[in-house]
């Protein structure tokens, strides 16, 4: 009995301890990245640091799942560097790995993406790329007649 | 009251509140733009800027107008770590990434100067939204639709926005694709991003740091992110859009 609960016990205090230095540790960048428990994973990824209890992350780099962090979809590629996070890049929409944005740790706030959706144009002016010199053409219609429906 | 007429080889269009608008005041605002239109114009070689490329004017002969957005260009360029710049690949200049914002700005201050305080003004896209509409709420701007179906003449839009006392532009490719030359590289730019709406305290400001944040590729929201009092919505050629952190105020 006693045992259990002194198992029990210290079960408690490295998970509280655990979360202590995540809290720490996020405090240290200007981003928040989801834990993974929370994240809606969409493919499988290498799994993010793990905390040693030492209180920092293992060096390395580490590329965490598509997750559904505050402000939209993110996949960041975090490197650790003196038990500390270092770098962290932004990597882009699945469909084009080959880009990313590189951005500092302390740089950024993750901007907010979604899928274009079209939708009725009740509005009183439209502002686009198309009605230039080449191909006004197209907008004449669109331009001579009140915008608003 | 609202009229618009093909000019600089784009629709403009004016809408004033009823009780404002005269229309004396639309004559003097189209009359402004084709005072630009002959000037500025790299397709009429009658202008004083196809003069310029031909060697014919001389920095000291130039207009005031002229010297005013070559300075204004200039600036721009710094400020843009050279991401704006009016000279192109083959040598000549093109101030156009500039004067559109530039001459709506003015435009818009004609109006002002008869007193006017709700109105839009629209040029090829770029829009100076003062005051309010005729509900008297902040004017209703459409983010067109960067991917437009072969034949389809209906205007589609992808965002709607609220606008009061502020400039927006945006710029893009067609949906054919239109190369965008890149200065710092001196290359043709990425084609990954079709469409960056920029929207600023003025139609001016908004038109210059569209423009250069257009030429940086997926980094241009990226720095409209960190220009302080400048908003931008970027949609790439999948369709995915990014917006910066304050846009969602205008929704």
């Amino acid at each position: 009995m006693k045992k259990i609960f002194l198992s029990s016990f210290l079960i408690f205090v490295f998970t509280a301890h655990v979360i202590h230095q995540r809290i720490t540790g996020s405090n240290e960048t200007a981003v928040y990245i989801a834990p993974p428990a929370a994240a809606t994973a969409t493919e499988p990824a290498a799994p993010l640091p793990a905390v040693t209890n030492s209180g920092g992350y293992r060096d390395g780099t580490y590329t965490g799942k598509i997750a559904d962090a505050y402000y939209g979809s993110v996949q960041v590629k975090v490197t650790v560097s003196d038990g500390k996070i270092s770098d962290i890049q932004f990597l882009d929409y699945p469909h084009d790995r080959n880009n990313s944005v590189r951005i500092s740790a302390y740089a950024m706030p993750l901007l907010k993406q979604e899928a274009i959706q079209t939708q009725k144009a009740d509005v009183d002016a439209i502002s686009g790329a198309t009605a230039t010199s080449g191909g006004f053409n197209e907008s004449l219609a669109s331009a001579l007649a009140p915008a608003k429906n | 009251m609202r009229q618009a007429r093909i000019m600089m080889g784009m629709p403009i269009a004016v809408e004033m509140r009823g009780n404002e608008s005269r229309l004396e005041f639309f004559d003097e605002v189209f009359s402004y733009f084709n005072y630009v239109d002959q000037k500025f114009s790299t397709y009429k070689n009658t202008s004083e800027i196809s003069a310029i490329n031909r060697g014919e004017l001389d920095a000291g002969s130039q207009s005031n107008d002229m010297k005013e957005v070559f300075a204004l260009s200039e600036e721009t360029k710094r400020l843009t770590g050279g991401y704006f710049d009016i000279t192109k690949l083959n040598g000549k200049i093109d101030p156009s990434g500039l004067v559109k914002g530039w001459a709506i700005f003015n435009a818009a201050n004609i109006l002002r100067s008869h007193g006017v305080k709700n109105f839009y003004i629209e040029a090829g896209g770029d829009i100076e939204a003062s005051g309010f509409n005729a509900e008297d709420k902040p004017w209703r701007i459409g983010i067109e639709n960067p991917f437009r179906k072969d034949g389809e003449t209906k205007t589609e839009i992808v965002k709607t926005i609220d606008l009061s006392d502020r400039g927006i532009a945006t710029s893009g490719t067609y949906k054919r694709g239109r190369h965008i030359y890149n200065p710092i590289s001196r290359s043709l730019a990425d084609d990954n991003i079709v469409s960056l709406t920029v929207v600023g305290p003025n139609v001016y400001e908004a038109d210059r740091f569209a423009t250069a944040a257009f030429a940086m590729g997926r980094d241009g929201i990226v720095f409209i992110e960190k220009l302080p009092g400048f908003e931008g919505y970027q949609i790439d050629k999948n369709g995915l859009a990014v917006m910066t952190s304050g846009f969602i105020n205008y929704i």
